[in-house]
């Protein structure tokens, strides 16, 4: 690989505290050799071939921490190709796959096979988690210490919460014990049973079963309970509501934990369901306006720490149904960045925020050396025109499935290349 | 009988899935022309030829024998040709889906789809591909707009107006299509409307509609013209709504001793299949001094007779 040099980019990367216009030389190797304002014309050989990037941003790599891919078993809705082709159109380089395939990531022997798929057909770093219990039935936890030897980086039922609070303390226990990763979907399973709207006026108008924000609270609640008996590092999936902003907000001070929302619930709201779009049927569903905006400014003042896409493939059938009888989720990988930026260009977060929240924040959390661009690093990083305008089409949408929650939506910022080692591996 | 027809005045939707979408227009156009059909349900010559033709075809995905026997004879008595679907025998209990369906039977080319289906907004998916108008007779718990417009057009039969009358809905509002619809088409006619349940099973949000709520039958009941009781609907209940039918009853079940509390000519109104003793008393509800329960499947023909005809047009 040969050198190369970038220069005039505005470079923003919360880790190392980088905010300002500079350049960025990647050397032979695809590390990190320079960056920064003193990299200049006058540091590097005339002979050398420069690419200005005036008036264009470089983000160190997006970190997505809930990502379904459907390898393995569910191979039509995504594999790792089609997902990492998503990503790097996205600007994302990481990725954290949730366990919920056929069959699920819940021992060793299946955990070989996906690290091999992904080294294969991925051109992004794919860090697979597994699951907290076995099957996902929560009843069993799983080997947390043979599966973080194997480089599972963290446990998660995914789509479901563990409901009985004497297991999810001994999951505490052992995942102290072993400096293991847990992250949990919020849910009491009771209090939503049936339900697939917020529980508001909106279900009311809709007809539709609706899921009280308290389910997602009482977990919360719960979980921070047997938190402060058995410390580990623990991390929310995905915030929806005001009320469970509260409870972190009270205990944060107190406790060590993280919390992620989705970008759904950070761009829509109930209301954007309109005539029962099952693109947005979602878990957690879609809140309030009221719920959309203090979850904004829980990412301000940091009680909320990660951005995640939530991106969940589903193939047309799964979603040309009913509302009742749709599947649940939204493509989400390729529009993260876009969207996530529009919380910038309306003025609501500052630009550092966004990013830190996409990219070290999750890198912290999971303790992997991404999300950066420190000298010597993996060249992991985007460039992005900030204020490009593009509308998202479903059919343009490059993942397998096509079930973005934003289509016809106009949105401000396009990524122009993605590099991954140093190796461009996407080009607008 | 010679049948006015109204060629000024045309209705503003393709599809009826709900009173939300229709206008007062539109709810005149159709009350008036059902108002025709009275009289012609009753005279021995009951056959018109309106919708010669025409192709119906009803889509029952939940049981019925009011509603869906209604609609067929709505379609018969205007020359439509009715075809009934028998679920249990279709492709559907195979696993063919809703919108599969639909286009297997749009490529038939009916003129009039009416879809009774468990799921809300089935019908709003079903109208988006299909030709023809489609007609809700009942969406999950979202709408059931010909129940809606048939107790109007029986409150109007009885009291000449629905402005200015005070309305009970009491039971179990949470599952209620007919609630929904009846409190949007009642509001828009100028009525008074309270709900009454417990809250169990009273929905979220539900007084932003426009209503007064209320957990205790003999407050809500005070001074109302009429007194819509609904039926506990228990094949939609997953989990523990209430104690027991015996306990519903005492408390909100309509017995002579709660209905005191309403206007002396109150009329009690019940869109059936009723639960005798447990949401009614079994006299109450076959007092024809009272009871308007059997005009309302009456005037349902005539009303499902007018929203074909409008429908179709």
């Amino acid at each position: 690989m040969k050198k190369q040099y970038f220069l005039n980019a505005d470079i923003v990367d919360p880790k190392n505290n980088i905010n300002e216009n500079g350049g960025l030389i990647i050397d032979e190797k695809g590390k990190i050799e320079a960056i920064g304002k003193k990299v200049n014309k006058n540091n590097i050989p005339s002979r050398e071939k420069i690419t200005d990037l005036k008036g264009k941003h470089i983000f160190p790599g997006i970190v997505d921490m809930r990502v379904f891919v459907g390898e393995p078993g569910y191979e039509y809705k995504e594999n790792f190709r089609t997902l990492s082709n998503a990503a790097l159109s996205g600007g994302v380089t990481s990725v954290v796959t949730m366990p919920n395939t056929d069959p699920i990531i819940d021992n060793v022997s299946i955990v070989d096979f996906l690290k091999r798929r992904g080294r294969d057909k991925s051109k992004i770093n794919i860090f697979p988690s597994a699951s907290l219990t076995k099957n996902l039935e929560g009843k069993i936890m799983t080997e947390f210490g043979l599966l973080q030897r194997k480089g599972i980086i963290a446990f998660t039922d995914g789509l479901k919460t563990i409901q009985n609070s004497l297991l999810m303390s001994r999951i505490m226990r052992s995942a102290g014990d072993l400096d293991a990763l847990i992250m949990q979907h919020a849910e009491d399973n009771n209090l939503s049973m049936n339900g697939i709207v917020n529980n508001s006026i909106v279900a009311t108008k809709l007809g539709l079963p609706g899921i009280p924000d308290i389910s997602e609270k009482i977990i919360i609640e719960r979980d921070l309970t047997l938190l402060n008996e058995y410390s580990c590092r623990y991390h929310i999936s995905q915030i929806s509501s005001r009320k469970s902003i509260e409870v972190i907000e009270r205990n944060r001070q107190e406790l060590n934990f993280t919390a992620g929302v989705s970008i759904n619930n950070l761009s829509l709201n109930e209301n954007d369901i309109g005539d029962f779009r099952t693109f947005l049927k979602l878990s957690p569903p879609l809140r309030s306006e009221q719920d959309r905006v203090e979850i904004v400014n829980a990412l301000k003042k940091g009680y909320i720490d990660v951005i995640v896409s939530d991106h969940k493939p589903e193939d047309q059938e799964q979603k040309r149904l009913t509302f009742n009888q749709a599947a649940t989720g939204a493509s989400g990988i390729e529009t993260l960045l876009a969207t996530s930026l529009e919380l910038y260009h309306n003025q609501s977060l500052k630009l550092d925020t966004i990013i830190a929240a996409l990219t070290s924040n999750p890198a912290k959390i999971l303790k992997i050396n991404k999300g950066n661009l420190s000298i010597g690093e993996d060249a992991d990083f985007s460039i992005v025109d900030i204020n490009k305008p593009w509308v998202v089409k479903k059919e343009k949408i490059i993942s397998k499935s096509k079930n973005t929650s934003l289509d016809e939506k106009k949105l401000q910022g396009k990524v122009l290349n993605t590099f991954i080692r140093g190796e461009e591996l996407f080009k607008l | 009988m010679a049948i006015k027809s109204n060629k000024a005045v045309k209705i503003s939707q393709k599809h009826l899935l709900g009173i939300q979408d229709l206008s007062i227009t539109d709810v005149n156009l159709i009350l008036n022309e059902a108002k025709q059909f009275i009289e012609l349900n009753k005279s021995k010559k009951k056959k018109l030829d309106i919708l010669r033709g025409k192709t119906q075809i009803n889509l029952f995905f939940e049981p019925s024998t009011r509603t869906q026997s209604s609609f067929e004879l709505a379609g018969k008595r205007l020359g439509a040709d009715v075809m009934s679907m028998n679920i249990v025998n279709s492709a559907i209990k195979k696993g063919e889906t809703l919108i599969d369906t639909a286009m297997t039977l749009n490529a038939m080319h009916p003129d009039l789809i009416v879809i009774r289906h468990q799921d809300s907004g089935a019908c709003n998916l079903l109208s988006q591909k299909v030709n023809c108008s489609v007609i809700n007779a009942g969406d999950g718990r979202r709408e059931h707009p010909t129940q809606a417009l048939l107790d109007a057009l029986t409150i109007i039969d009885r009291k000449k107006k629905i402005q200015g009358l005070k309305i009970a809905i009491c039971g179990d509002i949470l599952h209620s299509r007919v609630a929904r619809s009846n409190i949007y088409l009642l509001n828009m006619l100028g009525a008074e409307v309270n709900i009454i349940a417990p809250s169990n099973l009273t929905p979220n949000g539900i007084e932003s509609f426009g209503v007064n709520k209320f957990t205790d039958m003999k407050k809500g009941l005070k001074d109302c013209d009429i007194v819509m009781m609904l039926r506990l609907q228990n094949e939609r209940m997953t989990s523990s709504y209430l104690s027991s039918n015996r306990e519903y009853y005492e408390y909100y079940g309509l017995t002579q001793d709660k209905l005191n509390f309403a206007k002396e000519d109150a009329l009690i109104m019940h869109p059936g299949p009723m639960n005798r003793g447990v949401e009614i008393d079994t006299n109450l509800a076959d007092d024809i001094n009272k009871s308007v329960i059997q005009e309302q499947v009456e005037l349902g023909v005539a009303v499902r007779m007018a929203c074909l005809k409008i429908f179709c047009e």
